[in-house]
């Protein structure tokens, strides 16, 4: 009989107790913290340097540079995380909740917003503007001490003249 | 009087059949219901992985190697990473050694418990079945508290690991697998000592130590056959800080094979405890490396299902040269056609899978 009954207790404790299961969807799934269920991109963060693009196993983002716009195909997505951690702004991060299913592959584009391209271009000028002072200074410096270096170069070629005239 | 009454016949078996967990095809040479021969045949499902290496950088083929099995993906993308690591010639950080190892163990833990449901499916035990991979949806759960993902987690990078662990999430760990613990030493008894359980595996096939150590039995397999070969006793990463005996039986047959794996799920739960005692208090994950890999390197580890072996040859490129994966499947299927013979027809199911086959892992 010992040989038999042995899953009783089991059986037994199963009947008195809540089901393993849950009733999804009518009680939501809760997941755990740290889930990766699909890409996020802060994108207004982002300087489409195209690290991720590059990184990616899957090659599914692409970036457009003029039109400040980031690409990813969810459906080719591994939610491997590769690109979060190449990205030099840490711009890209993972949230919960899955690609839900389509007919079709389909992307999705995030575009970078009106202000943080107006705010980037007016950094651009700005660092436009400090490099080109940079540079005039730099060339005034440079006229100056080749004007300087021509003058004693002057003064040099005169001075050995003089013995030689006595 | 046997020779002249017997006829032999030849039946194709697999690579689609309802009682085989994994593509591949058997040619067996059938003596009324006595299997006298076989012949196996895989190559159904290679996806060419191995080759890809020469197109991802080293640092994404981490990435595709954890795609070579769904079970092992941890240990894959670990082994990947160790072999990297060896051509680097780089050490990684103490912590990263004792979260590889904890999650190793993990995932010995969910691939033997996937087994051990799927043996009980294979005997006709139903509930027992459920009730084990009920237990096993508590570590899949603690696998994705801890790297966000169930199955296929890329926390593994060259160097190290990506993700840290909390204290709260350890101990969440530690309470999970102490309900794991008391769940499967509830059905310990029905493994062990039942009477319907032991009728199907009990002298069923049976492979000697002498057979085992001349055909190349890796993993559980060989120590059910009593060879303690265990390659975490050569200490990688956390084992030498850890208390550890590998587990053998010296039954030979599918009934030793149960026990070992159900040991070694306690075992391993008894590692993760010892990693969460000992867990380095220095939050160093990745050792950085520079430049590119060159030289090459051998690797050997202990899977969920026996040794694995992995050979890079770095060109000093961000290609590699070659990489080569060396599965346990691969190295058991010789020793299985083995077991086979001699054995009934109507038993081959449960010997197939006595060997935890994992078919996609040998044509990667
Ligand atoms: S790596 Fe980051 S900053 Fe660079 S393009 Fe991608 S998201 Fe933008
Ligand atoms: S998560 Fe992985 S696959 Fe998805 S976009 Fe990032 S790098 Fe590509």
């Amino acid at each position: 009989m010992a040989k038999l009954a042995n899953f009783t207790p089991t059986i037994l404790k199963n009947l008195f107790s809540k089901p393993a299961t849950t009733t999804y969807p009518f009680e939501p799934f809760k997941y755990p913290e740290g889930t990766r269920g699909h890409i996020e991109n802060d994108i207004d963060n982002c300087i489409f340097c195209g690290m991720c693009t590059r990184n990616c196993p899957t090659r599914c983002l692409t970036i457009d540079k003029a039109t400040h716009t980031w690409t990813i195909n969810r459906f080719d997505c591994l939610a491997c995380e590769y690109c979060t951690v190449v990205c030099p702004k840490k711009c890209l991060h993972t949230v919960e909740g899955y690609q839900e299913p389509m007919p079709e592959k389909s992307t999705v584009t995030y575009t970078m917003s009106e202000e943080a391209i107006a705010a980037e271009a007016e950094k651009k000028r700005i660092a436009a503007e400090k490099a080109k002072a940079a540079k005039e200074a730099a060339a005034k410096k440079k006229a100056e001490e080749e004007a300087k270096a021509a003058a004693e170069a002057a003064a040099a070629e005169a001075a050995p003249e003089a013995p030689a005239a006595e | 009087m046997a020779e002249t009454t017997a006829k032999r016949s030849i039946v194709p078996y697999g690579p689609q059949h309802p009682v085989l967990p994994e593509p591949i095809h058997l040619d067996l040479v059938l003596e009324d219901e006595k299997i006298v021969d076989v012949l196996p045949n895989v190559g159904f499902i290679h996806r060419g992985l191995e080759k890809l290496v020469q197109k991802k950088d080293f640092n994404e083929m981490m990435y595709v190697i954890e795609r070579v099995c769904g079970i092992c993906s941890f240990v894959h993308g670990m082994g990947y990473c160790a072999t990297i690591e060896k051509v680097f010639d780089v050490e990684i950080p103490d912590r990263a050694k004792f979260l590889r190892t904890m999650w190793s163990e993990m995932s010995r833990i969910h691939s033997h418990m996937l087994w051990l449901g799927l043996l009980a499916d294979a005997f006709g035990f139903e509930s027992l079945f459920y009730q084990v991979w009920r237990s096993r949806e508590q570590i899949l759960n603690m696998v994705e508290l801890h790297t966000g993902s169930r199955l296929i987690s890329s926390v593994n990078k060259v160097g190290g690991v990506l993700k840290d662990v909390d204290d709260d999430k350890l101990k969440i760990l530690s309470k999970t697998i102490d309900q794991i613990e008391e769940d499967m030493l509830r059905v310990q008894k029905v493994f062990f000592e039942d009477y319907s359980v032991q009728s199907r595996l009990k002298g069923i096939g049976i492979l000697t130590p002498e057979q085992a150590h001349a055909l190349g039995a890796v993993g559980p397999f060989a120590r059910a056959s009593g060879i303690p070969l265990d390659l975490r006793m050569r200490g990688d990463n956390a084992m030498p800080y850890i208390d550890f005996e590998p587990i053998t039986s010296n039954d030979c047959d599918c009934y030793a094979r149960c026990y070992v794996r159900f040991m070694e799920v306690l075992q391993s739960i008894d590692i993760i405890r010892q990693c969460i005692a000992k867990m380095p208090a220095d939050h160093t994950l990745v050792t950085p490396v520079k430049g590119n890999p060159q030289g090459e390197a051998f690797v050997r580890l202990e899977q969920p299902r026996g040794e694995v072996v992995y050979y890079a040859k770095a060109n000093g490129t961000k290609f590699l040269d070659r990489f080569r994966v060396r599965t346990p499947t691969f190295a058991n299927l010789i020793p299985l056609c083995e077991t086979i013979k001699g054995e009934n027809f109507a038993d081959l199911g449960l010997l197939v899978l006595s060997i935890d086959p994992c078919i996609s892992c040998t044509e990667r």
